[in-house]
């Protein structure tokens, strides 16, 4: 029942990011009708061209009929969306699906490993500090952490890239892989590959982990000072197993919100992450689609970034309600 | 949270006996809901730097503008490097523009962006956040579903398809922009806050009475809520700064105003990184992001135990108590 709650809410919010990127495509002046049609214009063929080829032209780019009525178009757009079929891109004349098809595993690929090692991280690190409270490691600690985590991440990248790969030229500063590598499974591949995903990487989780931290320090403090820890503590339970059975998943529990929070922000950050970097993800590819006005990659891209933070949300979800129980039985409270 | 409303209780010996004028009255309140918590906080070390801090970029912003003279082209010699030319003590950029001038005269926009922007974004949260946690039911399920499809669609590239759409020239309005679904993380967790308080015996008593659902969430819940309100309020500005410093980065937003990120932009792509002779056009931009969100955190983190019940009750006095034996 809970399952199928969350997947039908999921299901109505990617709803919902289409019809946000549908009126994006409608409701701007000048959007992806008008400038294919100046672009037809322009090559000097207007007079030959009707209005109808046009409008065919059009469709075939954003899935987008301008000829027919609003609900009709909308109804075009959405089961096309449904079906993968994400028009064509204007600037590099392919369709917008398998540029993402290209793409997107390598922006899931660095995005999943910085939010992993962010939330080990900084939930290892806040649990020491909790339990070593007052201590001078706790105080330095959770400065560096406060510091770290007014560093925006792009900030901390640029800093990454003048020091490790221009002064000291210990990494790649740019791209995927090494240029003129084949794409393969033997080693010289995947070292290359993991040599240029460290400093996206490292700027992410330098920058996000110290919030983690003291947010997790907060959180284990306030467990650790609860009776029942008392009392499992003079009932001799073994403290290992208090630590991290008691204290740990109770204090982990309330950082679900925070976890949702920043799989957004991550998710959201690859646009300049990537573009430091020039690693071709989905970020690099929505800022290079707003810079030539190529709405149906724009569209396209955009519309998978939000699946990809969806589908990561609801994996949390699922988790969370097996850990938690009470949380799958809300909802039963009285309204006032 | 209840430590607020009994210590009201204990310190009413003046003002809640039989000549309580209004005045009492309102001195009391002020003195609850304002000077004690600023007392509270301002006991940490924390809360006294990160003021200072954003004391400083408020003084930049209003007094530093009036002071530096606006940066134009060829303010002195390219490229020259900081601590060197008096005349522009942070050195000059590639096309002679003082550094330091664009760095304090992109402090006003900022201000008014970090303002707007956690104005939007707190108001929301709290008013979703407080109806749907107090309601319940029906209002409940609509106001979470429509928080969690805020809080879903990644901001940025939201931000970034409306910046590139619109193109917004105006601060404040770019600061609501920024936080166009930042409410959604605080809504969802002021209704988590509200969710505990519905049931207290008080708010029931109001609710019995039969006072409208406006003047309890006002009068009963919001004081409950206020600090962690205002605690998110900055570190809602922590996020603006990110996001419009990034926006302006990416070269978003045009040249409108002065902004750090069009500054970084340009020394990151103009070769700043290459050459250590010039490393202090990329440093000080770095220096005035940092800082200003470092000065947030900071006073977000001071401020926090204003919130957490089990360190506030040990500070929680009134005026009266001043005479009362210093404890540590």
């Amino acid at each position: 029942m809970y399952v199928a709650k969350r997947v039908a809410q999921a299901l109505v919010t990617f709803v919902s990011v289409v019809t946000i990127t549908f009126a994006l495509v409608r409701a701007i002046p000048g959007g992806p009708a008008d400038f294919i049609r100046a672009q037809v214009m322009q090559s000097g063929s207007a007079d030959e061209v009707s209005m109808s080829e046009i409008n065919a032209l059009v469709e075939s780019y954003t899935n987008v009929d301008p000829s027919t009525p609003l609900h009709v178009q909308y109804f075009n757009y959405l089961t096309s969306v449904l079906q993968g079929d994400l028009g064509q891109s204007v600037w590099y004349s392919r369709p917008v699906a398998d540029i993402i098809v290209d793409a997107a595993p390598w922006t899931i690929f660095l995005l999943s490993i910085s939010i992993l090692l962010t939330f080990g991280i900084g939930i290892v690190l806040g649990a020491v500090m909790a339990y070593l409270e007052g201590t001078r490691f706790d105080s330095s600690s959770t400065i560096a952490s406060m510091f770290l985590n007014s560093v925006p991440y792009y900030i901390a990248a640029i800093f990454l890239v003048y020091v490790v790969s221009i002064q000291l030229g210990m990494l790649p500063q740019s791209g995927r892989f090494t240029s003129g590598l084949e794409p393969g499974l033997n080693v010289e591949f995947i070292a290359s590959v993991l040599r240029h995903a460290i400093l996206p990487v490292v700027s992410l989780v330098v920058t996000g982990f110290g919030g983690v931290a003291i947010t997790m320090r907060g959180n284990a403090v306030q467990e650790i000072g609860e009776d029942y820890i008392r009392v499992a503590h003079l009932r001799g339970v073994p403290g290992k197993r208090i630590a991290t059975r008691y204290v740990g998943r109770n204090a982990v529990l309330p950082m679900y919100t925070n976890f949702m929070i920043a799989v957004g922000f991550m998710f959201g950050g690859s646009v300049i992450l990537e573009e430091i970097f020039a690693y071709e993800g989905l970020g690099l590819y929505l800022l290079q689609a707003i810079e030539a006005r190529d709405y149906p990659l724009m569209m396209g891209t955009f519309l998978i970034i939000s699946l990809a933070v969806l589908v990561c949300i609801l994996i949390a979800d699922l988790t969370y309600s097996k850990i938690d129980p009470r949380i799958s039985d809300q909802g039963s409270r009285e309204a006032y | 949270m209840a430590e607020k409303n009994s210590s009201f209780n204990q310190s009413d010996g003046s003002a809640g006996g039989q000549g309580a004028s209004q005045a009492d009255l309102y001195r009391e309140w002020i003195d609850m809901a304002l000077l004690t918590p600023i007392r509270v906080a301002w006991d940490d070390w924390r809360t006294q730097v990160g003021s200072i801090i954003i004391a400083f970029y408020l003084l930049m912003g209003t007094v530093g503008v009036a002071l530096v003279e606006p940066p134009t082209q060829g303010q002195g010699p390219r490229l020259t490097p900081a601590f060197q030319d008096w005349s522009v003590p942070l050195g000059t950029n590639d096309i002679g523009t003082s550094i330091l001038s664009s760095t304090v005269h992109a402090t006003p926009p900022m201000l008014q962006m970090i303002a707007a922007g956690a104005v939007f974004s707190t108001a929301i949260a709290t008013v979703v956040g407080t109806v749907s946690g107090y309601k319940g039911g029906l209002t409940d399920r609509v106001l979470t579903t429509l928080t969690d499809i805020a809080m879903t669609i990644p901001g940025l590239p939201l931000i970034i398809l409306l910046a590139a759409l619109f193109e917004p020239t105006n601060p404040a309005l770019i600061g609501i922009l920024i936080t166009i679904n930042a409410w959604a993380g605080l809504a969802r967790s002021i209704r988590s806050q509200v969710l505990s308080l519905r049931d207290h015996s008080y708010v029931e008593a109001s609710r019995i009475m039969g006072a409208p659902t406006r003047r309890i969430l006002v009068d009963d819940v919001l004081p409950n809520i206020m600090p962690y309100v205002l605690i998110n309020f900055v570190n809602s500005a922590r996020n603006v700064i990110f996001g419009s410093v990034g926006l302006y980065y990416l070269g978003l937003l045009g040249g409108t105003h002065e902004n750090w990120g069009i500054m970084l932009d340009g020394a990151y792509n103009g070769g700043a990184i290459y050459s250590l002779q010039v490393i202090h056009w990329l440093f000080v931009p770095m220096f005035a992001i940092v800082g200003i969100s470092f000065g947030f955190v900071l006073f977000a983190q001071g401020t926090e135990k204003l919130f957490n019940p089990r360190i506030r009750a040990r500070h929680a006095e009134t005026v009266e108590d001043d005479t009362a034996p210093y404890q540590e």
